[in-house]
């Protein structure tokens, strides 16, 4: 009985030790990974055109998505909002609730999880397919870098898309509000807008916003092209790929978020 | 006992030497031992069953894995000790044909073969388009130029992706399985392919294949490898007079023989009467 016990603790021990041995030296990869990534960023930028069609795919042809989450968002939190607000008479300030909001939290985070869904599963799934059918191997043996002519590119175009996204969908929530408020409950345009600019500051509350979806941007690109580049060359090992870098990214941009929140809590630093 | 090529000619100038290359996956070892000398000019076949490790020795070549144990040259250079640079230097002198033609498939078939002219090179776009044209001629698919690779079938992909490993004259050509996946007539136009680039443009190439009736046609020699070692050698008339076993079970197709029908199992009246 004893003797089972013990077998059963060792055996315990010994998978969590593996797991966490195989984290760690996969967190080393990711690190080495990145690193060679911005190396190659030189690259990317001189090859223009694959860079701003990589902007493209992942910037343009998200915007459907991301602009008419951002209207509904805004709508929804208006009529919350409001709902709480009228309880302490303070409707007035429904203009400020909502930009705050979404500038500071709800922009970042609601497009960065889109963005991990729409564009990162797309380049995740892209490179991976790339891997499978034997074309980044090609390269290579054409004596052209995969990781200057395929990553990079497609890192950067997500970094730089990321924090234009997450400010459409910020500008057009505040639009669904502006819907809401002003145009359904009835709340005064003057008073919607004044109190916006008068309780919005673009430091620290905008760049708040612009820091995280930089972050963000950076994660969920990062994850996309190294699940993508280190794939099982199979269907199977492509499609876990895809579905690792959607949980992975939205689970770093929960936790990054709520690290960056703290760092800018201003109430602790009292 | 069969001499190996270099016997043939009178000191010929060797394009790629493997010394006792060893190479494993972890615990799983693919190559042990193999030695092969591929002369300059010469189209050499490595032959052997699926899994056997012929693509490994393409990879090694190719600088992409690098050997446990034993030496890679190519043109004098050794590979595995080769820094990046060097590397990628190296390999714009070879060209390698993969299995499945491995086209870049975001792009036409003109776009894939103006590939490496564009990334290597700084010919103007005119230039760039006379030569791929005149690479598509050579493979006949001029006419294909504007398709893009899925509106291509098997045969035309794999000739696209031959144009394409040509297109910066490359010293030494590997093929992956050239003739895989082929009806009759895309093998045979493949295999004439092959052997005319070789002699027309004086390259070295290196099949990897199966397919012993078709490269036996074309080649000036060829190397069996089974289980890791090279399991026979010769010119491919001494490969069809040949008494060995293995060269017999592979050349008339046997199949049982040295290479066993079964997966290694127990026995199977002890499997079946297991509850």
């Amino acid at each position: 009985m004893i003797h089972k016990t013990l077998e059963n603790m060792s055996r315990f021990l010994r998978t969590v030790g593996n797991t966490s041995l195989a984290g760690i030296s996969r967190l080393g990869y990711l690190a080495r990974f990145f690193a060679a990534v911005i190396l190659n960023t030189p690259a990317a930028f001189l090859r223009l055109p694959l860079t701003m069609r990589e902007i493209y795919f992942t910037g343009v042809l998200s915007l459907t998505i991301i602009v008419v989450s951002g209207l509904f968002v805004g709508m929804v939190l208006a009529l919350q909002g409001y709902d709480v607000l009228v309880m302490y008479g303070a409707d007035d300030s429904i203009g400020i609730l909502v930009a705050l909001s979404l500038s500071k939290e709800l922009g970042p985070v609601v497009s960065g999880l889109l963005f991990a869904s729409r564009a990162g599963s797309a380049i995740t799934a892209e490179i991976g397919l790339m891997k499978t059918t034997e074309q980044l191997s090609a390269m290579e043996m054409m004596a052209v870098d995969p990781l200057a002519r395929v990553v990079a590119p497609r890192f950067w175009g997500g970094v730089i898309a990321m924090p234009v996204l997450s400010a459409l969908f910020s500008a057009f929530g505040i639009l669904g509000a502006y819907l809401v408020a002003v145009k359904l409950i009835g709340v005064d345009t003057g008073v919607f807008w004044s109190n916006m600019r008068a309780g919005v500051e673009f430091w620290p509350d905008i760049t708040n916003g612009i820091i995280k979806s930089v972050v963000f941007g950076v994660a969920v690109s990062l994850i996309a092209v190294f699940e993508g580049y280190d794939a099982k060359p199979t269907a199977e090992g492509v499609s876990s790929a895809t579905t690792r870098t959607v949980v992975e990214s939205s689970l770093a941009i929960l936790a990054l978020d709520f690290i960056l929140t703290v760092l800018m809590f201003r109430g602790l630093s009292v | 006992m069969v001499n190996a090529p270099a016997a043939h000619d009178k000191a010929p100038e060797i394009a790629v030497e493997l010394t006792d290359v060893t190479f494993g996956y972890d615990q799983r070892k693919i190559l042990s031992g193999i030695s092969m000398t591929i002369p300059k000019g010469k189209l050499v076949a490595i032959m052997g069953g699926s899994g056997c490790g012929k693509t490994t020795i393409l990879r090694l070549i190719g600088g992409q894995l690098k050997p446990q144990q034993g030496r890679v040259i190519v043109a004098g250079q050794s590979v595995p000790d080769l820094n990046n640079d060097a590397l990628f230097k190296m390999r714009r002198k070879l060209g390698m044909l993969f299995q499945f033609g491995a086209l870049f498939t975001d792009m036409s078939v003109y776009e894939n073969i103006a590939f490496a002219m564009r990334e290597h090179t700084d010919l103007p776009e005119e230039l760039i388009r006379d030569l791929v044209l005149l690479k598509l001629n050579a493979v006949g698919l001029r006419g294909a130029a504007n398709l893009m690779p899925s509106e291509l079938s098997g045969g035309m992909a794999r000739r696209v992706a031959l144009a394409r490993t040509i297109a910066l004259d490359p010293m030494l050509m590997m093929y992956d399985e050239p003739f895989a996946g082929l009806d009759p007539i895309s093998l045979g136009v493949v295999g004439q392919l092959i052997r005319k680039l070789n002699d027309a443009l004086g390259i070295t190439s290196v099949v990897v294949t199966h397919d012993i009736y078709e490269s036996l046609h074309i080649v000036d020699y060829a190397y069996f490898i089974s289980e890791g070692v090279i399991a026979a050698q010769g010119t491919p008339d001494e490969i069809r007079k040949s008494g060995d076993a293995f060269v017999r079970q592979f050349v008339d197709g046997q199949p049982d023989g040295p290479v066993p029908f079964h997966y290694p199992a127990r026995d199977l009246a002890t499997d079946l009467l297991q509850t």
